[in-house]
């Protein structure tokens, strides 16, 4: 096997652009939370990339990549990369060393529980979300991420089809802030007090940086450097474009274009053309763009009138973003993008799209079912959210003795 | 000698100043404070929908003069502070028992100064 140093350069520098993407998230939610929870907020998805990184190099790569045990989990013998050399692993990528995978691989793992943190901002003990984070990317990202990527994964053997972390990342990370945010239940004063965004500007910045990382979320996904990593470059843009541009339009009708509104409605079509990116073409991806604008921008009005405290609309920016993706992908994929991929019902496979419905609601159901119980489980251990006190004070200085002022 | 108070939009405050100056009145003392009178507040765009600031930044203007000045004051913060909008805040208007001078102790009542000077 030969390494090709055009696909390594490129698998490389998507790395680093994914890793950016977790600071960038500390940067988007920080700047939405109120003035005591700034630095708690961006500590919790810094602390992320430590922690998992770890935890992938240790053991995760391995549960999620390693030899298959019966479709449900990776073996043990990648454990503290015994075996991830600078060869190439052909069942995965040919062309660039098994240690850039494993590195690419490694910065989806950490982004993924990080997207998490939004829905309990504000309230929870700094220690319950170390153990949480740790607890959720061992029992629910590794075992799905092996199920869709991992060769022997049975939703992989299914065909499901997920470019760039559609099932893997935006349903689970999804779906799993709505049972946590259930669980750990609503911030003090939630419904009476108004939470004013500390700094909206950071929010900018963090969407922005995200959507410079997305890049290499969704082109790295190619893992070769060529048509294909253009292609879903190509549809990634478009998406966030016509998506922001959408929500813009649904809040100006409403009353004022919000930067806010618009830097959540970008980060929202990102996530929705995620699994779609390196199947479907640019026009199909203007559609979808705009659709997760309108499912978007109304499942917040919905979460707002169930009551439910996902402080930064998880749920409804990835939840809900990464379902219409996972299903436009059954519908929109081409093979004339991705000869590898497969038709979707456009295209007249209705087969894919039923495999793509499948998938979610099993995830889904999975997803929800195991954070529920996690979330209790540190509650009931070491005690998930802070005290009355501690929450009124605010986090920066209860958690971490910082203020910004 | 009377203490004036004037809570004044933060956007002015350059403009009074500038007018008081003009009157000779250069000694005053600023606090950055929030609040709300009939305004009531003001509403934000969120992602969706919107929330309200009940509470605005304004700048809180503090004047130590003479009775007899007192009037001319009063006019200059009044035209220079207006807009005609709701917000532009108020001026209140308190009597002072005594002002002492830190520098030299001396007692400012029976003087012409007031924070003029410092």
């Amino acid at each position: 096997m030969m390494i090709n140093s055009g696909d390594t350069t490129w698998v490389l520098i998507s790395s680093a652009l994914v890793m950016l993407m977790t600071p960038a998230l500390g940067l988007f939610y920080g700047g939405m939370v109120g003035k005591k929870n700034v630095l708690s907020t961006m500590m919790m998805s810094f602390v992320t990339l430590s922690l998992i990184s770890l935890q992938w190099v240790i053991y995760g790569y391995s549960l999620c990549f390693g030899k298959d045990v019966y479709g449900i989990i990776g073996g043990l013998n990648f454990l503290g990369l015994n075996g991830v050399g600078q060869t190439p692993n052909p069942d995965y990528a040919p062309t660039i060393p098994h240690i850039a995978f494993m590195l690419f691989q490694m910065m989806f793992a950490v982004i993924t529980p990080a997207l998490i943190t939004g829905c309990y901002v504000e309230r929870v003990s700094f220690g319950g979300f170390l153990v949480f984070m740790l607890l959720w990317a061992t029992f629910v990202y590794d075992p799905v991420c092996h199920w869709v990527w991992g060769v022997g994964g049975w939703l992989r053997k299914w065909g499901v089809l997920d470019f760039a972390g559609g099932v893997v990342v935006h349903i689970s990370a999804g779906i799993s802030a709505l049972a946590a945010s259930l669980v750990i239940g609503k911030r003090k004063g939630y419904g009476k007090t108004t939470y004013e965004p500390s700094n909206i500007p950071f929010t900018i910045i963090g969407a922005f940086l995200l959507w410079f990382g997305w890049f290499g979320f969704n082109g790295g996904s190619a893992l070769v450097s060529g048509g294909l990593a253009a292609s879903a470059f190509l549809t990634t843009n478009i998406a966030g474009c016509a998506c922001g541009l959408m929500w813009m339009l649904l809040s100006w009708n409403y009353k004022r274009p919000s930067a806010l509104g618009f830097a959540t409605g970008c980060i929202v079509g990102l996530a929705t053309i995620t699994p779609a990116s390196g199947y479907v073409g640019a026009l199909s991806a203007i559609i979808i763009g705009i659709v997760s604008a309108f499912l978007g921008y109304y499942a917040i009005v919905l979460r707002m009138k169930t009551g439910i405290d996902d402080s930064l609309d998880v749920f409804a920016c990835h939840g809900i973003g990464g379902i219409l993706g996972v299903l436009a992908t059954g519908i929109f994929a081409n093979k004339a993008i991705n000869p590898a991929g497969a038709n979707g019902l456009l295209y007249g496979n209705l087969n894919q799209f039923l495999i793509q419905v499948y998938a979610t609601v099993i995830v889904a159901i999975y997803a929800f079912v195991a954070t529920f119980i996690l979330t209790k489980l540190v509650d009931i251990v070491i005690g998930f959210r802070v005290s009355d006190k501690e929450e009124v004070v605010g986090l920066d200085i209860s958690q971490h003795g910082e203020t910004i002022i | 000698m009377k203490k004036i108070e004037a809570i004044i939009r933060q956007e002015k405050l350059q403009e009074v100043k500038d007018a008081l100056s003009r009157e000779g009145i250069v000694g005053l003392t600023i606090t950055e404070v929030k609040g709300r009178g009939e305004q009531g507040g003001i509403t934000l765009e969120w992602r969706v929908g919107e929330y309200k600031i009940d509470l605005l930044p304004k700048i809180k203007l503090e004047i130590i003069i003479e009775d007899e000045r007192v009037n001319k004051v009063v006019e200059t913060i009044c035209q220079s502070a207006r807009t005609g909008e709701l917000g532009d805040g108020k001026i209140f208007i308190f009597p002072i028992e005594n002002v002492i001078k830190i520098r030299t102790g001396e007692t400012l009542m029976s003087t012409r100064s007031g924070h003029k000077g410092e």
